[in-house]
Protein backbone atom coordinates (compact mmCIF):
# COMPACT_ATOMS: atom_id res chain seq x y z
CA UNK A 1 0.00 0.00 0.00
CA UNK A 2 1.25 3.59 -1.11
CA UNK A 3 -0.93 5.54 1.85
CA UNK A 4 2.19 7.85 2.43
CA UNK A 5 2.23 9.52 -1.17
CA UNK A 6 -0.29 11.80 -0.17
CA UNK A 7 1.78 14.36 0.96
CA UNK A 8 4.52 14.70 -1.47
CA UNK A 9 1.71 14.74 -4.20
CA UNK A 10 0.38 17.65 -2.23
CA UNK A 11 4.06 19.61 -1.90
CA UNK A 12 4.54 18.81 -5.46
CA UNK A 13 1.24 20.21 -6.61
CA UNK A 14 1.93 23.41 -4.84
CA UNK A 15 5.25 23.94 -5.82
CA UNK A 16 3.96 23.96 -9.47
CA UNK A 17 1.32 26.10 -9.11
CA UNK A 18 4.06 28.85 -7.39
CA UNK A 19 6.26 28.42 -10.29
CA UNK A 20 3.42 29.05 -12.97
CA UNK A 21 2.42 31.66 -10.76
CA UNK A 22 5.71 33.28 -10.17
CA UNK A 23 5.97 33.94 -14.58
CA UNK A 24 2.75 36.06 -14.01
CA UNK A 25 3.81 37.69 -11.45
CA UNK A 26 7.20 38.38 -13.25
CA UNK A 27 5.10 39.74 -15.65
CA UNK A 28 2.87 41.87 -13.61
CA UNK A 29 6.27 43.29 -12.08
CA UNK A 30 7.61 44.33 -15.39
CA UNK A 31 4.64 45.90 -16.72
CA UNK A 32 4.15 48.20 -12.93
CA UNK A 33 8.02 48.97 -12.99
CA UNK A 34 7.52 50.46 -16.37
CA UNK A 35 4.10 52.23 -16.06
CA UNK A 36 5.71 53.56 -12.91
CA UNK A 37 8.92 54.86 -14.07
CA UNK A 38 7.23 56.81 -17.43
CA UNK A 39 4.42 58.81 -15.26
CA UNK A 40 6.89 61.40 -15.70
CA UNK A 41 6.71 61.27 -19.70
CA UNK A 42 3.58 59.84 -19.43
CA UNK A 43 1.92 63.00 -17.39
CA UNK A 44 3.85 65.42 -19.57
CA UNK A 45 3.55 64.14 -23.29
CA UNK A 46 0.06 62.40 -23.00
CA UNK A 47 -0.83 60.40 -26.57
CA UNK A 48 1.39 63.50 -28.41
CA UNK A 49 4.28 61.21 -27.11
CA UNK A 50 3.26 58.82 -29.46
CA UNK A 51 2.92 61.35 -32.52
CA UNK A 52 5.11 63.60 -32.26
CA UNK A 53 8.26 63.64 -33.93
CA UNK A 54 10.90 65.58 -32.04
CA UNK A 55 13.18 63.98 -29.89
CA UNK A 56 15.49 66.35 -28.38
CA UNK A 57 16.87 65.69 -25.27
CA UNK A 58 18.76 69.26 -24.81
CA UNK A 59 15.44 70.92 -24.68
CA UNK A 60 13.60 68.70 -23.24
CA UNK A 61 11.03 67.30 -26.33
CA UNK A 62 10.70 63.99 -26.63
CA UNK A 63 8.29 62.60 -29.01
CA UNK A 64 8.22 58.88 -30.07
CA UNK A 65 6.88 58.33 -33.71
CA UNK A 66 10.59 57.99 -35.57
CA UNK A 67 11.18 54.97 -33.90
CA UNK A 68 7.56 53.64 -33.80
CA UNK A 69 8.08 54.48 -37.64
CA UNK A 70 11.36 53.03 -38.19
CA UNK A 71 10.33 49.63 -35.58
CA UNK A 72 7.17 49.01 -37.95
CA UNK A 73 9.16 49.89 -41.62
CA UNK A 74 12.20 47.44 -40.69
CA UNK A 75 9.74 45.04 -39.42
CA UNK A 76 7.96 44.81 -42.07
CA UNK A 77 10.75 45.28 -44.90
CA UNK A 78 11.97 41.99 -42.83
CA UNK A 79 8.46 39.88 -43.11
CA UNK A 80 8.52 40.73 -46.83
CA UNK A 81 11.61 39.37 -47.50
CA UNK A 82 11.52 36.60 -45.03
CA UNK A 83 7.81 34.76 -45.03
CA UNK A 84 8.25 33.65 -48.33
CA UNK A 85 11.56 32.10 -47.61
CA UNK A 86 10.34 31.01 -44.85
CA UNK A 87 7.02 29.33 -46.17
CA UNK A 88 9.51 28.54 -49.01
CA UNK A 89 11.88 26.44 -46.77
CA UNK A 90 9.26 24.45 -44.76
CA UNK A 91 7.24 23.67 -47.86
CA UNK A 92 10.65 22.62 -49.45
CA UNK A 93 11.60 20.69 -46.13
CA UNK A 94 8.14 18.86 -45.93
CA UNK A 95 6.81 18.28 -48.90
CA UNK A 96 9.26 17.79 -51.86
CA UNK A 97 12.96 16.90 -49.67
CA UNK A 98 14.83 13.35 -50.39
CA UNK A 99 14.25 11.90 -46.41
CA UNK A 100 17.95 11.97 -46.22
CA UNK A 101 18.25 15.68 -46.53
CA UNK A 102 15.22 16.25 -44.18
CA UNK A 103 17.48 16.33 -41.38
CA UNK A 104 20.25 18.15 -42.07
CA UNK A 105 18.23 21.03 -43.21
CA UNK A 106 15.50 21.56 -40.76
CA UNK A 107 18.89 21.24 -38.09
CA UNK A 108 20.76 24.21 -40.27
CA UNK A 109 17.83 25.97 -39.99
CA UNK A 110 17.07 25.91 -36.69
CA UNK A 111 20.75 27.02 -35.98
CA UNK A 112 20.60 29.69 -37.60
CA UNK A 113 18.08 31.05 -34.97
CA UNK A 114 20.76 29.81 -32.23
CA UNK A 115 23.08 32.56 -33.61
CA UNK A 116 23.75 35.64 -30.96
CA UNK A 117 22.26 38.67 -32.74
CA UNK A 118 25.36 40.12 -32.15
CA UNK A 119 27.38 37.99 -34.22
CA UNK A 120 24.68 38.67 -37.14
CA UNK A 121 25.29 42.52 -36.70
CA UNK A 122 29.01 42.15 -37.11
CA UNK A 123 28.45 39.78 -40.59
CA UNK A 124 25.75 42.30 -41.61
CA UNK A 125 28.58 45.52 -41.30
CA UNK A 126 31.46 43.25 -42.28
CA UNK A 127 29.34 41.62 -44.97
CA UNK A 128 25.99 42.71 -46.12
CA UNK A 129 26.64 46.54 -45.86
CA UNK A 130 29.62 46.73 -48.54
CA UNK A 131 27.19 44.84 -50.68
CA UNK A 132 24.65 46.71 -50.29
CA UNK A 133 26.36 50.13 -50.85
CA UNK A 134 28.65 48.69 -53.76
CA UNK A 135 26.04 46.73 -55.87
CA UNK A 136 22.68 46.34 -54.28
CA UNK A 137 21.20 49.77 -53.76
CA UNK A 138 22.72 51.38 -56.76
CA UNK A 139 20.76 48.96 -58.77
CA UNK A 140 17.69 49.54 -56.63
CA UNK A 141 18.30 53.40 -57.01
CA UNK A 142 18.21 52.67 -61.05
CA UNK A 143 15.51 50.36 -61.10
CA UNK A 144 12.93 51.41 -58.47
CA UNK A 145 13.87 55.47 -57.97
CA UNK A 146 10.76 56.17 -59.24
CA UNK A 147 9.15 54.57 -56.11
CA UNK A 148 10.59 56.71 -54.09
CA UNK A 149 11.69 53.78 -51.73
CA UNK A 150 15.14 53.99 -53.08
CA UNK A 151 16.45 57.56 -52.70
CA UNK A 152 19.45 59.36 -51.52
CA UNK A 153 22.84 58.68 -51.32
CA UNK A 154 23.71 54.65 -50.74
CA UNK A 155 25.23 54.16 -47.39
CA UNK A 156 24.73 50.77 -46.91
CA UNK A 157 23.39 51.26 -43.74
CA UNK A 158 19.76 52.09 -42.87
CA UNK A 159 16.27 50.88 -42.84
CA UNK A 160 17.21 48.70 -45.69
CA UNK A 161 19.91 46.59 -43.82
CA UNK A 162 18.12 46.43 -40.85
CA UNK A 163 15.59 44.73 -42.35
CA UNK A 164 17.47 42.04 -43.82
CA UNK A 165 19.51 41.46 -41.21
CA UNK A 166 16.01 41.00 -39.69
CA UNK A 167 14.76 38.84 -41.87
CA UNK A 168 17.39 36.56 -41.72
CA UNK A 169 16.86 35.96 -37.98
CA UNK A 170 12.85 36.00 -38.51
CA UNK A 171 13.61 33.15 -41.17
CA UNK A 172 13.98 30.00 -38.89
CA UNK A 173 11.51 31.23 -36.30
CA UNK A 174 8.86 31.22 -39.32
CA UNK A 175 10.01 28.01 -40.68
CA UNK A 176 10.62 25.87 -38.15
CA UNK A 177 6.55 26.95 -36.50
CA UNK A 178 5.68 26.77 -40.38
CA UNK A 179 6.94 23.19 -40.73
CA UNK A 180 5.14 22.25 -37.49
CA UNK A 181 1.88 23.58 -39.21
CA UNK A 182 2.72 21.61 -42.66
CA UNK A 183 3.11 18.48 -40.69
CA UNK A 184 0.07 18.37 -38.83
CA UNK A 185 -1.64 18.45 -41.83
CA UNK A 186 -3.28 15.12 -42.01
CA UNK A 187 -1.96 12.71 -44.79
CA UNK A 188 -5.76 12.06 -45.57
CA UNK A 189 -5.91 15.49 -46.81
CA UNK A 190 -2.79 14.98 -49.48
CA UNK A 191 -4.44 12.01 -50.40
CA UNK A 192 -7.84 13.47 -51.38
CA UNK A 193 -6.09 16.36 -53.38
CA UNK A 194 -3.99 13.44 -54.93
CA UNK A 195 -7.13 11.27 -55.73
CA UNK A 196 -8.82 14.21 -57.59
CA UNK A 197 -6.07 14.55 -60.22
CA UNK A 198 -4.13 17.19 -58.79
CA UNK A 199 -0.42 17.92 -60.18
CA UNK A 200 1.97 18.51 -56.81
CA UNK A 201 1.92 22.16 -56.56
CA UNK A 202 -2.03 21.95 -56.71
CA UNK A 203 -1.80 19.12 -54.22
CA UNK A 204 0.36 21.77 -52.23
CA UNK A 205 -2.45 24.33 -52.51
CA UNK A 206 -5.25 22.37 -51.92
CA UNK A 207 -4.66 20.01 -49.91
CA UNK A 208 -1.99 21.52 -47.89
CA UNK A 209 -1.67 25.09 -47.65
CA UNK A 210 -5.11 25.79 -47.29
CA UNK A 211 -5.68 23.86 -44.51
CA UNK A 212 -2.94 25.16 -42.72
CA UNK A 213 -3.14 29.11 -43.65
CA UNK A 214 -4.33 29.73 -39.85
CA UNK A 215 -1.16 28.40 -38.19
CA UNK A 216 1.31 30.00 -40.96
CA UNK A 217 -0.14 33.25 -40.02
CA UNK A 218 0.47 32.40 -36.64
CA UNK A 219 3.89 31.50 -37.41
CA UNK A 220 4.89 34.83 -39.54
CA UNK A 221 2.92 36.66 -36.54
CA UNK A 222 5.80 35.24 -34.20
CA UNK A 223 8.47 36.20 -36.19
CA UNK A 224 7.02 39.81 -36.18
CA UNK A 225 7.27 39.88 -32.67
CA UNK A 226 11.17 38.78 -32.75
CA UNK A 227 11.57 41.05 -35.48
CA UNK A 228 9.62 44.00 -33.47
CA UNK A 229 11.90 43.35 -30.51
CA UNK A 230 15.41 42.66 -31.35
CA UNK A 231 17.84 45.43 -30.25
CA UNK A 232 21.48 44.29 -31.06
CA UNK A 233 21.79 43.77 -34.87
CA UNK A 234 19.08 46.64 -35.50
CA UNK A 235 21.23 48.74 -33.64
CA UNK A 236 24.54 48.22 -35.63
CA UNK A 237 23.11 48.80 -39.08
CA UNK A 238 20.19 50.65 -39.23
CA UNK A 239 22.08 54.34 -38.46
CA UNK A 240 20.17 55.32 -35.41
CA UNK A 241 19.06 58.34 -36.57
CA UNK A 242 15.78 59.72 -34.84
CA UNK A 243 14.23 60.70 -38.32
CA UNK A 244 11.09 59.64 -40.85
CA UNK A 245 12.14 59.22 -43.98
CA UNK A 246 10.37 57.56 -47.28
CA UNK A 247 13.53 56.08 -48.55
CA UNK A 248 14.33 52.79 -47.21
CA UNK A 249 18.39 53.69 -48.03
CA UNK A 250 18.24 56.46 -45.60
CA UNK A 251 19.23 55.69 -41.74
CA UNK A 252 16.57 55.18 -39.19
CA UNK A 253 16.06 54.27 -35.94
CA UNK A 254 13.71 51.51 -34.05
CA UNK A 255 12.16 51.14 -30.48
CA UNK A 256 14.52 48.77 -28.96
CA UNK A 257 17.85 50.08 -30.29
CA UNK A 258 16.62 53.79 -29.14
CA UNK A 259 16.76 52.25 -25.57
CA UNK A 260 19.83 50.34 -25.60
CA UNK A 261 21.66 53.46 -27.05
CA UNK A 262 20.60 55.96 -24.90
CA UNK A 263 19.58 54.80 -21.19
CA UNK A 264 23.52 54.94 -20.17
CA UNK A 265 23.66 58.59 -20.86
CA UNK A 266 19.93 59.78 -20.13
CA UNK A 267 20.54 62.44 -17.92
CA UNK A 268 17.34 64.03 -17.16
CA UNK A 269 14.40 62.39 -15.59
CA UNK A 270 12.56 63.36 -17.99
CA UNK A 271 14.70 62.01 -20.64
CA UNK A 272 15.11 58.53 -18.47
CA UNK A 273 10.88 58.44 -18.17
CA UNK A 274 10.35 59.06 -21.92
CA UNK A 275 12.84 56.39 -22.70
CA UNK A 276 10.53 53.98 -20.46
CA UNK A 277 7.61 54.71 -21.92
CA UNK A 278 8.96 53.33 -25.25
CA UNK A 279 9.75 50.61 -23.68
CA UNK A 280 6.11 50.12 -22.22
CA UNK A 281 4.78 50.79 -25.68
CA UNK A 282 7.40 47.44 -27.24
CA UNK A 283 6.50 45.79 -24.18
CA UNK A 284 2.85 45.47 -24.66
CA UNK A 285 3.24 45.78 -28.71
CA UNK A 286 5.35 42.33 -28.11
CA UNK A 287 3.19 40.41 -25.47
CA UNK A 288 -0.26 41.31 -27.74
CA UNK A 289 1.60 39.91 -30.83
CA UNK A 290 3.05 36.77 -29.58
CA UNK A 291 -0.12 35.90 -27.61
CA UNK A 292 -2.42 36.20 -30.95
CA UNK A 293 0.32 33.88 -32.93
CA UNK A 294 0.59 31.53 -30.15
CA UNK A 295 -3.27 31.41 -30.23
CA UNK A 296 -3.37 30.92 -33.53
CA UNK A 297 -0.29 28.24 -33.80
CA UNK A 298 -1.76 26.27 -31.18
CA UNK A 299 -5.28 26.01 -32.88
CA UNK A 300 -3.69 24.20 -35.69
CA UNK A 301 -1.93 21.86 -33.96
CA UNK A 302 -4.32 20.91 -31.66
CA UNK A 303 -6.07 19.98 -34.75
CA UNK A 304 -8.80 22.54 -34.28
CA UNK A 305 -8.95 24.36 -38.03
CA UNK A 306 -9.88 28.25 -37.33
CA UNK A 307 -13.27 26.85 -38.88
CA UNK A 308 -13.12 29.12 -42.34
CA UNK A 309 -15.66 30.23 -44.08
CA UNK A 310 -16.77 30.09 -48.18
CA UNK A 311 -15.09 33.16 -49.66
CA UNK B 1 -20.39 5.41 -68.56
CA UNK B 2 -18.30 3.08 -66.64
CA UNK B 3 -14.95 1.07 -68.50
CA UNK B 4 -13.76 -2.27 -67.77
CA UNK B 5 -10.43 -2.71 -65.66
CA UNK B 6 -7.73 -5.85 -66.72
CA UNK B 7 -4.76 -6.51 -64.26
CA UNK B 8 -2.30 -8.19 -64.97
CA UNK B 9 0.66 -9.72 -63.25
CA UNK B 10 0.29 -6.74 -60.50
CA UNK B 11 3.01 -6.70 -57.64
CA UNK B 12 3.42 -3.98 -55.49
CA UNK B 13 5.91 -3.52 -52.70
CA UNK B 14 6.66 -1.70 -50.07
CA UNK B 15 10.69 -1.21 -49.55
CA UNK B 16 11.73 -4.55 -49.09
CA UNK B 17 8.20 -6.37 -48.55
CA UNK B 18 6.38 -7.40 -51.27
CA UNK B 19 2.59 -6.43 -51.12
CA UNK B 20 0.46 -8.03 -53.71
CA UNK B 21 2.00 -10.56 -55.61
CA UNK B 22 0.80 -11.46 -59.13
CA UNK B 23 -2.76 -10.36 -59.39
CA UNK B 24 -4.47 -10.94 -62.26
CA UNK B 25 -8.23 -9.79 -62.22
CA UNK B 26 -10.62 -8.80 -64.94
CA UNK B 27 -13.01 -5.93 -63.49
CA UNK B 28 -16.51 -5.90 -65.67
CA UNK B 29 -17.82 -2.53 -66.29
CA UNK B 30 -20.88 -0.80 -64.92
CA UNK B 31 -20.95 -3.53 -62.11
CA UNK B 32 -19.50 -3.64 -58.26
CA UNK B 33 -17.02 -5.45 -57.71
CA UNK B 34 -15.84 -6.40 -54.41
CA UNK B 35 -12.62 -7.25 -52.70
CA UNK B 36 -12.47 -8.95 -49.44
CA UNK B 37 -10.06 -10.62 -47.48
CA UNK B 38 -8.61 -10.51 -43.42
CA UNK B 39 -6.91 -7.72 -42.33
CA UNK B 40 -3.55 -6.82 -44.22
CA UNK B 41 -3.98 -9.28 -46.72
CA UNK B 42 -3.37 -6.32 -49.63
CA UNK B 43 -7.05 -5.04 -49.94
CA UNK B 44 -6.26 -1.30 -49.91
CA UNK B 45 -3.05 -1.50 -51.83
CA UNK B 46 -4.88 -3.34 -54.30
CA UNK B 47 -7.23 -0.79 -55.14
CA UNK B 48 -4.69 1.79 -54.96
CA UNK B 49 -2.41 0.88 -57.77
CA UNK B 50 -5.75 0.93 -60.07
CA UNK B 51 -5.27 4.73 -59.42
CA UNK B 52 -1.60 4.90 -58.90
CA UNK B 53 -2.17 6.23 -55.33
CA UNK B 54 0.55 3.49 -54.37
CA UNK B 55 3.34 5.33 -55.40
CA UNK B 56 2.52 8.52 -53.64
CA UNK B 57 3.79 6.70 -50.58
CA UNK B 58 7.64 7.08 -49.95
CA UNK B 59 10.11 4.01 -51.37
CA UNK B 60 6.99 1.93 -52.95
CA UNK B 61 7.09 0.34 -56.11
CA UNK B 62 4.69 -1.34 -58.47
CA UNK B 63 5.50 -3.75 -61.25
CA UNK B 64 2.61 -5.41 -64.07
CA UNK B 65 -0.17 -4.28 -66.36
CA UNK B 66 -3.53 -2.52 -65.53
CA UNK B 67 -5.50 -1.23 -68.44
CA UNK B 68 -8.63 0.80 -68.04
CA UNK B 69 -10.50 0.87 -70.81
CA UNK B 70 -8.28 1.96 -73.47
CA UNK B 71 -6.02 3.67 -70.92
CA UNK B 72 -2.60 1.70 -70.07
CA UNK B 73 -2.39 3.09 -66.07
CA UNK B 74 1.32 2.06 -66.66
CA UNK B 75 2.26 2.94 -69.46
CA UNK B 76 5.09 4.98 -70.07
CA UNK B 77 3.35 7.73 -71.82
CA UNK B 78 0.35 8.17 -69.17
CA UNK B 79 0.87 10.56 -66.35
CA UNK B 80 -0.44 9.62 -62.84
CA UNK B 81 -2.21 12.87 -62.70
CA UNK B 82 -4.27 11.88 -66.04
CA UNK B 83 -5.07 8.61 -64.49
CA UNK B 84 -6.54 9.84 -61.02
CA UNK B 85 -9.19 12.56 -63.23
CA UNK B 86 -10.74 9.52 -64.40
CA UNK B 87 -10.83 7.18 -61.73
CA UNK B 88 -12.67 8.51 -58.19
CA UNK B 89 -11.82 7.62 -54.98
CA UNK B 90 -13.17 7.27 -51.94
CA UNK B 91 -11.38 6.59 -48.89
CA UNK B 92 -11.73 4.77 -45.59
CA UNK B 93 -11.86 7.58 -43.40
CA UNK B 94 -14.10 10.66 -44.74
CA UNK B 95 -11.05 13.29 -45.82
CA UNK B 96 -13.10 16.44 -46.64
CA UNK B 97 -11.00 19.43 -47.27
CA UNK B 98 -12.08 21.24 -44.01
CA UNK B 99 -11.36 25.08 -44.78
CA UNK B 100 -13.95 24.75 -47.83
CA UNK B 101 -17.19 25.39 -48.23
CA UNK B 102 -19.40 22.27 -48.78
CA UNK B 103 -19.75 23.69 -52.42
CA UNK B 104 -16.41 24.05 -53.09
CA UNK B 105 -15.80 20.45 -51.99
CA UNK B 106 -17.48 19.27 -54.63
CA UNK B 107 -16.16 21.59 -56.80
CA UNK B 108 -12.70 21.25 -56.01
CA UNK B 109 -11.62 18.69 -58.85
CA UNK B 110 -13.34 20.49 -61.41
CA UNK B 111 -11.80 23.60 -60.58
CA UNK B 112 -8.62 22.13 -60.82
CA UNK B 113 -9.53 20.66 -64.16
CA UNK B 114 -9.62 24.56 -65.02
CA UNK B 115 -13.57 24.56 -64.91
CA UNK B 116 -14.88 28.14 -64.60
CA UNK B 117 -18.44 28.42 -66.07
CA UNK B 118 -20.33 29.53 -62.82
CA UNK B 119 -23.89 28.07 -64.42
CA UNK B 120 -22.45 24.80 -65.28
CA UNK B 121 -20.38 24.55 -62.09
CA UNK B 122 -23.86 25.09 -60.06
CA UNK B 123 -25.28 22.51 -61.87
CA UNK B 124 -23.00 19.89 -61.78
CA UNK B 125 -22.42 20.32 -57.88
CA UNK B 126 -26.27 20.15 -57.45
CA UNK B 127 -26.34 16.51 -59.47
CA UNK B 128 -23.18 15.47 -57.62
CA UNK B 129 -24.72 16.00 -54.10
CA UNK B 130 -28.34 14.39 -55.48
CA UNK B 131 -26.79 11.90 -56.48
CA UNK B 132 -24.64 11.14 -53.48
CA UNK B 133 -28.33 11.42 -51.58
CA UNK B 134 -26.71 14.72 -49.78
CA UNK B 135 -28.29 17.19 -51.46
CA UNK B 136 -31.68 17.74 -49.46
CA UNK B 137 -29.55 17.98 -46.60
CA UNK B 138 -27.32 20.57 -46.74
CA UNK B 139 -29.14 22.46 -50.00
CA UNK B 140 -29.32 25.35 -47.57
CA UNK B 141 -25.89 25.81 -46.43
CA UNK B 142 -23.87 24.95 -49.51
CA UNK B 143 -21.60 28.23 -48.91
CA UNK B 144 -21.61 28.93 -46.02
CA UNK B 145 -20.87 25.69 -43.59
CA UNK B 146 -17.69 24.20 -44.22
CA UNK B 147 -17.29 20.13 -45.18
CA UNK B 148 -15.71 19.61 -41.93
CA UNK B 149 -19.01 20.54 -40.36
CA UNK B 150 -21.15 18.04 -41.22
CA UNK B 151 -21.86 14.58 -39.79
CA UNK B 152 -19.77 11.34 -40.48
CA UNK B 153 -21.58 10.20 -42.89
CA UNK B 154 -22.83 13.45 -44.36
CA UNK B 155 -18.84 13.39 -44.80
CA UNK B 156 -18.45 10.66 -46.31
CA UNK B 157 -21.49 10.86 -48.75
CA UNK B 158 -19.53 14.54 -49.87
CA UNK B 159 -16.71 12.61 -50.68
CA UNK B 160 -18.31 10.55 -53.09
CA UNK B 161 -19.98 13.58 -54.69
CA UNK B 162 -16.68 15.41 -55.11
CA UNK B 163 -15.29 11.93 -56.54
CA UNK B 164 -18.21 11.66 -58.91
CA UNK B 165 -18.58 15.64 -59.76
CA UNK B 166 -15.33 15.09 -62.14
CA UNK B 167 -17.37 12.49 -63.82
CA UNK B 168 -14.73 9.15 -63.72
CA UNK B 169 -14.88 6.29 -65.35
CA UNK B 170 -14.46 4.34 -62.14
CA UNK B 171 -14.71 4.65 -58.93
CA UNK B 172 -12.53 3.02 -55.78
CA UNK B 173 -14.29 2.79 -52.35
CA UNK B 174 -12.13 1.63 -49.69
CA UNK B 175 -13.93 0.36 -46.99
CA UNK B 176 -16.15 3.63 -47.45
CA UNK B 177 -18.78 2.56 -44.64
CA UNK B 178 -16.56 0.97 -42.14
CA UNK B 179 -16.84 4.53 -39.77
CA UNK B 180 -20.07 4.77 -40.03
CA UNK B 181 -23.70 3.64 -38.22
CA UNK B 182 -26.08 1.58 -39.88
CA UNK B 183 -27.69 4.17 -41.39
CA UNK B 184 -24.97 5.52 -42.85
CA UNK B 185 -24.62 2.78 -43.72
CA UNK B 186 -27.67 2.05 -45.33
CA UNK B 187 -27.53 4.82 -47.47
CA UNK B 188 -23.90 4.53 -48.67
CA UNK B 189 -25.20 1.04 -50.33
CA UNK B 190 -28.26 2.15 -51.61
CA UNK B 191 -26.13 4.63 -53.51
CA UNK B 192 -23.90 2.00 -54.64
CA UNK B 193 -26.58 -0.19 -56.12
CA UNK B 194 -27.57 3.05 -58.23
CA UNK B 195 -24.13 4.37 -59.09
CA UNK B 196 -23.29 0.75 -60.34
CA UNK B 197 -25.75 1.21 -63.31
CA UNK B 198 -23.20 3.90 -64.84
CA UNK B 199 -19.88 3.33 -63.18
CA UNK B 200 -17.55 0.79 -62.50
CA UNK B 201 -17.38 0.24 -58.97
CA UNK B 202 -14.53 -1.63 -56.73
CA UNK B 203 -15.41 -1.69 -53.09
CA UNK B 204 -12.89 -3.09 -50.42
CA UNK B 205 -14.84 -4.08 -47.42
CA UNK B 206 -15.13 -6.28 -44.34
CA UNK B 207 -18.17 -6.75 -44.25
CA UNK B 208 -19.40 -10.28 -45.94
CA UNK B 209 -22.82 -8.99 -45.68
CA UNK B 210 -22.25 -5.66 -47.57
CA UNK B 211 -20.39 -7.28 -50.39
CA UNK B 212 -23.74 -9.81 -50.93
CA UNK B 213 -25.66 -7.18 -50.87
CA UNK B 214 -23.54 -4.76 -53.88
CA UNK B 215 -21.20 -6.74 -55.50
CA UNK B 216 -21.96 -9.07 -58.62
CA UNK B 217 -18.00 -10.34 -58.44
CA UNK B 218 -16.21 -10.53 -54.99
CA UNK B 219 -12.61 -11.10 -55.13
CA UNK B 220 -10.83 -12.86 -52.21
CA UNK B 221 -7.11 -11.68 -51.05
CA UNK B 222 -5.33 -13.49 -48.43
CA UNK B 223 -1.21 -12.88 -47.87
CA UNK B 224 -0.84 -10.05 -50.65
CA UNK B 225 -2.71 -13.20 -53.12
CA UNK B 226 -5.76 -13.30 -55.45
CA UNK B 227 -7.22 -16.65 -54.54
CA UNK B 228 -10.12 -16.39 -55.46
CA UNK B 229 -12.43 -14.58 -58.03
CA UNK B 230 -15.76 -14.87 -59.17
CA UNK B 231 -19.59 -14.14 -59.07
CA UNK B 232 -20.23 -13.06 -55.30
CA UNK B 233 -23.42 -15.92 -55.30
CA UNK B 234 -20.60 -18.28 -56.22
CA UNK B 235 -17.74 -16.44 -53.46
CA UNK B 236 -20.35 -17.01 -50.60
CA UNK B 237 -22.33 -20.30 -51.81
CA UNK B 238 -19.79 -22.40 -53.18
CA UNK B 239 -16.41 -21.51 -53.37
CA UNK B 240 -13.77 -23.66 -54.98
CA UNK B 241 -10.69 -22.57 -52.65
CA UNK B 242 -11.15 -23.89 -49.24
CA UNK B 243 -9.35 -21.09 -47.99
CA UNK B 244 -12.28 -19.05 -49.10
CA UNK B 245 -14.31 -21.33 -47.59
CA UNK B 246 -12.62 -21.24 -44.52
CA UNK B 247 -12.54 -17.33 -44.50
CA UNK B 248 -16.16 -16.78 -45.46
CA UNK B 249 -17.41 -19.08 -42.74
CA UNK B 250 -15.53 -17.23 -40.39
CA UNK B 251 -12.89 -19.99 -39.53
CA UNK B 252 -10.06 -17.07 -39.73
CA UNK B 253 -9.30 -13.98 -40.59
N1 LIG C 1 2.63 2.54 -45.42
C1 LIG C 1 3.05 1.26 -45.35
N2 LIG C 1 4.36 0.99 -45.18
C2 LIG C 1 4.80 -0.27 -45.11
N3 LIG C 1 4.01 -1.34 -45.23
C3 LIG C 1 2.70 -1.15 -45.39
C4 LIG C 1 2.15 0.16 -45.47
N4 LIG C 1 0.81 0.06 -45.66
C5 LIG C 1 0.56 -1.25 -45.68
N5 LIG C 1 1.67 -2.00 -45.53
C6 LIG C 1 1.75 -3.47 -45.54
O1 LIG C 1 1.23 -3.95 -46.75
C7 LIG C 1 0.36 -5.06 -46.53
C8 LIG C 1 -0.98 -4.79 -47.16
O2 LIG C 1 -1.58 -3.69 -46.53
P1 LIG C 1 -3.00 -3.13 -46.94
O3 LIG C 1 -3.17 -1.83 -46.29
O4 LIG C 1 -3.15 -3.20 -48.41
O5 LIG C 1 -3.96 -4.21 -46.25
P2 LIG C 1 -5.54 -4.25 -46.21
O6 LIG C 1 -5.95 -5.55 -46.80
O7 LIG C 1 -6.11 -3.02 -46.80
O8 LIG C 1 -5.81 -4.29 -44.65
P3 LIG C 1 -7.02 -3.63 -43.83
O9 LIG C 1 -8.17 -4.53 -44.02
O10 LIG C 1 -6.52 -3.69 -42.43
O11 LIG C 1 -7.22 -2.26 -44.35
C9 LIG C 1 0.28 -5.24 -45.03
O12 LIG C 1 1.03 -6.38 -44.70
C10 LIG C 1 0.91 -4.03 -44.44
O13 LIG C 1 1.71 -4.39 -43.34
MG1 LIG D 1 -7.17 -1.29 -46.00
Amino acid sequence: MRTGSRLPDETFRYAMIACGLSVAVVLGLILYELVVNSSLSLHQFGWRFFISQTWDPVKDQFGALPFIYGTIVSSIVALVLAVPLGVGVALFITEMCPQRLRGILSFSTELLAAIPSVIYGLWAIFVLVPILRLYIEPGLMRYFGWTGLFEGPPYGIGMLAAGIVLAIMVVPIISSLTREVLSAVPRNQREAALALGSTRWEMIRIGVLRNARAGILGAVILGLGRALGETMAVTMVIGNRPEIAKSLLAPGYTMASVIANEFTEATGRLYLSALVEIGLALFLVTIVVNALARLLVWSVTRGLPARVHAQ
Amino acid sequence: MGVGIEVESLNAWFGATQALQDIGMRIAPNHATAIIGPSGCGKSTFVRCLNRMHETLPETRVTGKVRIGEMEVYGDGTPAVLVRRQVGMVFQKPNPFPAMSIYDNVAAGLKLNGFRDRRKLDEIVERSLRMAALWDEVKDALKKKSGASLSGGQQQRLCIARALAVEPNVLLMDEPASALDPISTGKIEDLIFQLKENYTIVIVTHNMQQAARVAEFTGFFLLGRLIEFAKTEKIFTNPSDKRTEDYITGRFG
